[in-house]
């Protein structure tokens, strides 16, 4: 049944015929929706059918997007499993029945996905009162449910060769952020792993639900906290479509120039991290210099360095620093030689060839079918950036291209970041020579941003607007919309519902690493236990985001 | 930078996913370890150049030096106060409102002067909670909370993170170089002077024409 009315194609499915449905929207020539891009649940206590899944499926090909609807009663809240459809489902229905409680039927490891498993109730239900808290023991403990490779789950100890289970994380240096791998050695080879997550989950979802919607920005700044800038400007971006607003040009052009250098500050996390774990220090300070400096740049506009809280809705917080466009063009500078030099370290070293190329290669097919998305993606040979499929703010003005790979492997993300880098590089440079735009950095609507503070001050209705906006929060039309930006490590969607208040009813964040690291059991088995870990660098999962 | 293929969306839509993974060949080169010696100058490069203090390095010999933050920086709050030295903040509690991370905690005090209505008797911020997002500067109508660009901030207990109007108000009010996030900035500073200004002859004015009435009434 379709839905109108809303920003893209929406379909209510009965959960019976959702299956079917899926299959054939997936094979059929003319939609090929080839991605499950999100899943997730939503809460209407006042509804028959209280609960709803939603699906968001885009087609890669035809850079379509189509959401599916699933109303769900609340006394029996079933959905079938879609991991035969695509595999990318498997923890985005863990995470469903985690915060949700709808039980995933055929679903091979149905538990708790982001809380322990001595958490009780279902946190993004809306009669689950935020503010509750539990004592979280060891004793109910993740029980590792392993994927193993073919012909290994039978398997008896005497079976193996030498047969060891290891523990790795949460707290290892190797594991950046805090996850927990566990993995049955045969030998020196993976034979069946598992991961556990959630240490860093602190349900951005419902805390931003008691908030206004303003007072979310510095919630997304913890996203994935190496690229902050874009989290703040994939909200604010639908939010301000919600509302209608047209964002100033000077905002729009200071938003993707700082998105870029953010970008670039992610990747050099990422590919330095990566190399650190195979052993290659070096270049970790020489990449760690260039996102020193652009933090340097950031906390110049926005007074802090990792969690910049850097835009408002409707624009920027404040007026760009006078020395904005010298200290960026000083950046151009500064970067080059030093991603140079690493390139030049690593790029035909055969040290770190070795241990990168071919190792956890995954093939583009695939890749989409796990719902992948970003460079991680690009590197396996499917060229899906969404600056260039659905450009927004001013990548379609720009001159560059989308670097795409087809090895797969740890070697070709490292290369695939690399060459972002430099497009990044040429962005920045190409609208930094258009020079900066006229006019003021957020909208001039006092119900969106609060008036000048010298107006504010001395004029009565500024005044009167300032307490409202502050008192009520903007107010927000009731409706739907999901909007998404080009992160770092790929597509940060954000899906804003609104009932017409002064605070979200939800806000749903589609994390890019989270599928991406749901496939990570998968990618190693059958590696070493090294291997491993130079996929986990290379994934460049980030915590913030994977957990939420 | 040979192997980059520009992807458009066009070309996508006509080829599928691969299906298989086509990983990067060694050259003779690399398969010779023969770049290894590309890196290894520029190791030596640095090496030398750190060596000599030819090139400058990017370490700071923090507590010694400090790294130059800009007037914007989002450290500690100040209250900032009158001439007479009492608090600015007329206990309005738009920063509680607007504090996304609830860690202000205000309980408001009737003032004597009736133009000013209101005072805090206790202003707390929970350091632990705050995440410096500037959102009670931007909340002020008053101008009475800013940040400083003081971020060492290093306690003994949790009660010392509980930090009160004496610790907000004393150590930084009078050390323009030390100011962090405000509403207004040097590069503005002639605004905000004048502005400042025209709202201490607004107070003045009020209380002018309250005396010269007290003094009719009289």
């Amino acid at each position: 049944v379709p839905e109108e009315g809303l920003d893209q194609p929406t379909w209510v499915v009965h959960r019976d015929a959702l299956v079917e449905v899926c299959r054939a929207l997936r094979d059929d020539p003319e939609s090929r929706f080839d991605m499950l891009s999100d899943l997730f649940g939503m809460d209407y206590p006042e509804r028959d059918e209280r609960f709803e899944a939603v699906l968001h499926l885009y087609s890669v090909p035809r850079g379509a997007r189509l959401r599916l609807k699933v109303p769900l009663p609340g006394a029996d809240p079933r959905l079938p499993t879609l991991i035969p459809v695509w595999q990318g489902a498997n923890w985005f229905e863990r995470e469903l029945y985690d915060m949700f409680g709808v039980q995933v039927e055929g679903h091979p490891n149905l538990s708790r996905i982001l809380t322990h498993e001595a958490f009780q109730g279902h946190p993004l239900r809306k009669d689950y009162d935020a503010a509750r808290r539990w004592i979280l023991t060891d004793e109910e403990m993740y029980q590792p449910k392993f994927v193993f490779l073919p012909g290994y789950e039978e398997r008896s100890e005497d079976e193996m060769f030498e047969r060891l289970t290891v523990n790795i994380g949460p707290s290892h240096p190797a594991m950046h952020g805090t996850f927990r791998l566990m993995a049955v050695l045969d030998g020196e080879t993976i034979v069946g792993s598992d991961v556990e997550i959630g240490y860093l989950h602190r349900c951005f979802e419902k805390m931003s639900e008691t908030h206004t919607w303003q007072q979310v920005i510095p919630y997304t700044d913890r996203l994935n906290y190496c690229s902050s800038f874009i989290n703040n400007v994939g909200y604010c971006r639908v939010v301000e479509r919600m509302l209608g607003v047209e964002v100033p040009p000077r905002a729009v052009w200071a938003r993707t120039i700082l998105s870029e250098f953010s970008r670039i500050m992610d990747h050099c996390v990422a590919n330095g991290s990566t190399l650190v774990d195979v052993g290659a220090l070096t270049n970790f300070w020489y990449l760690f210099q260039v996102r020193e400096e652009i933090y340097g740049l950031l906390e110049r506009c926005f007074g802090a360095r990792l969690t910049v809280s850097g835009t408002r809705i409707g624009g920027l917080p404040a007026e760009l620093p006078p020395d904005f466009v010298e200290r960026s063009r000083a950046l151009l500078e500064y970067i080059p030689p030093r991603i140079e030099d690493v390139q030049r370290l690593v790029d035909k070293n055969r040290i770190w060839m070795d241990r990168s190329v071919g190792i956890s290669a995954i093939t583009g097919a695939d890749a989409v079918n796990w719902s992948w998305t970003g460079p991680c993606l690009r590197a396996a040979g499917v060229g899906y950036d969404v600056r260039r499929a659905h450009p927004y703010d001013l990548y379609d003005t720009v001159d560059w291209e989308v670097p795409v790979l087809y090895g797969g492997d740890v070697y070709d993300r490292y290369k695939v970041r690399m060459l972002e880098i430099w497009q990044s590089l040429s962005i920045i440079r190409q609208l930094l020579d258009r020079g900066m735009p006229e006019g003021p950095v957020i909208v001039d609507d006092p119900h969106v941003a609060l008036p000048p503070k010298d107006a504010a001050y001395n004029q009565m209705e500024a005044m009167i607007y300032h307490f409202k906006l502050i008192m009520d929060g903007i107010q927000v039309p009731a409706g739907e919309r999901y909007g998404c930006v080009e992160g770092a490590n790929g597509e940060l969607g954000f899906y804003c519902v609104s009932d017409g208040g002064g605070k979200p009813y939800r806000v749903r964040v589609r994390p890019p690493c989270f599928p991406v690291f749901s496939t990570f059991p998968q990618l190693i088995n059958g590696g070493s236990l090294s291997d491993a870990i130079a996929t986990l660098g290379g994934l460049n999962v980030i915590a913030g985001e994977l957990e939420r | 930078m040979s192997e980059t293929t520009p992807a458009t969306h066009g070309a996508a839509a006509t080829t599928p996913h691969p299906t298989e993974v086509r990983p990067r060949r060694y050259t003779l080169p690399e398969r010779l370890y023969l770049p290894l010696l590309a890196g290894m100058w520029v190791t030596i490069r640095h090496f030398f150049g750190n060596l000599t203090g030819r090139r400058k390095g990017p370490i700071i010999e923090y507590p010694e030096v400090r790294r130059d933050y800009s007037h914007r920086y989002r450290g500690h709050h100040i209250l900032t106060s009158r001439p007479d030295g009492s608090l600015r903040c007329v206990a309005c509690f738009l920063c509680a409102t607007a504090c996304p991370a609830d860690c202000i905690h205000i309980e408001a005090g009737e003032h004597p002067d009736e133009n000013i209505e209101k005072y805090p008797l206790v202003y707390e911020i929970d350091m632990l909670r705050c995440v410096f997002c500037g959102y009670c500067v931007d909340a002020c109508p008053e101008e009475a909370i800013i940040m400083s660009n003081n971020y060492d901030m290093a306690y003994f207990n949790r009660e010392q993170t509980i930090v009160g109007i004496k610790e907000l108000q004393r150590p930084f009010s009078f050390d323009p170089n030390r100011l962090g996030y405000r509403p207004f900035y040097p590069e503005e500073e002639a605004t905000r002077d004048r502005m400042r200004r025209a709202a201490f002859d607004l107070v003045a004015e009020a209380k002018r024409r309250a005396g010269e009435e007290t003094v009719a009434r009289a």
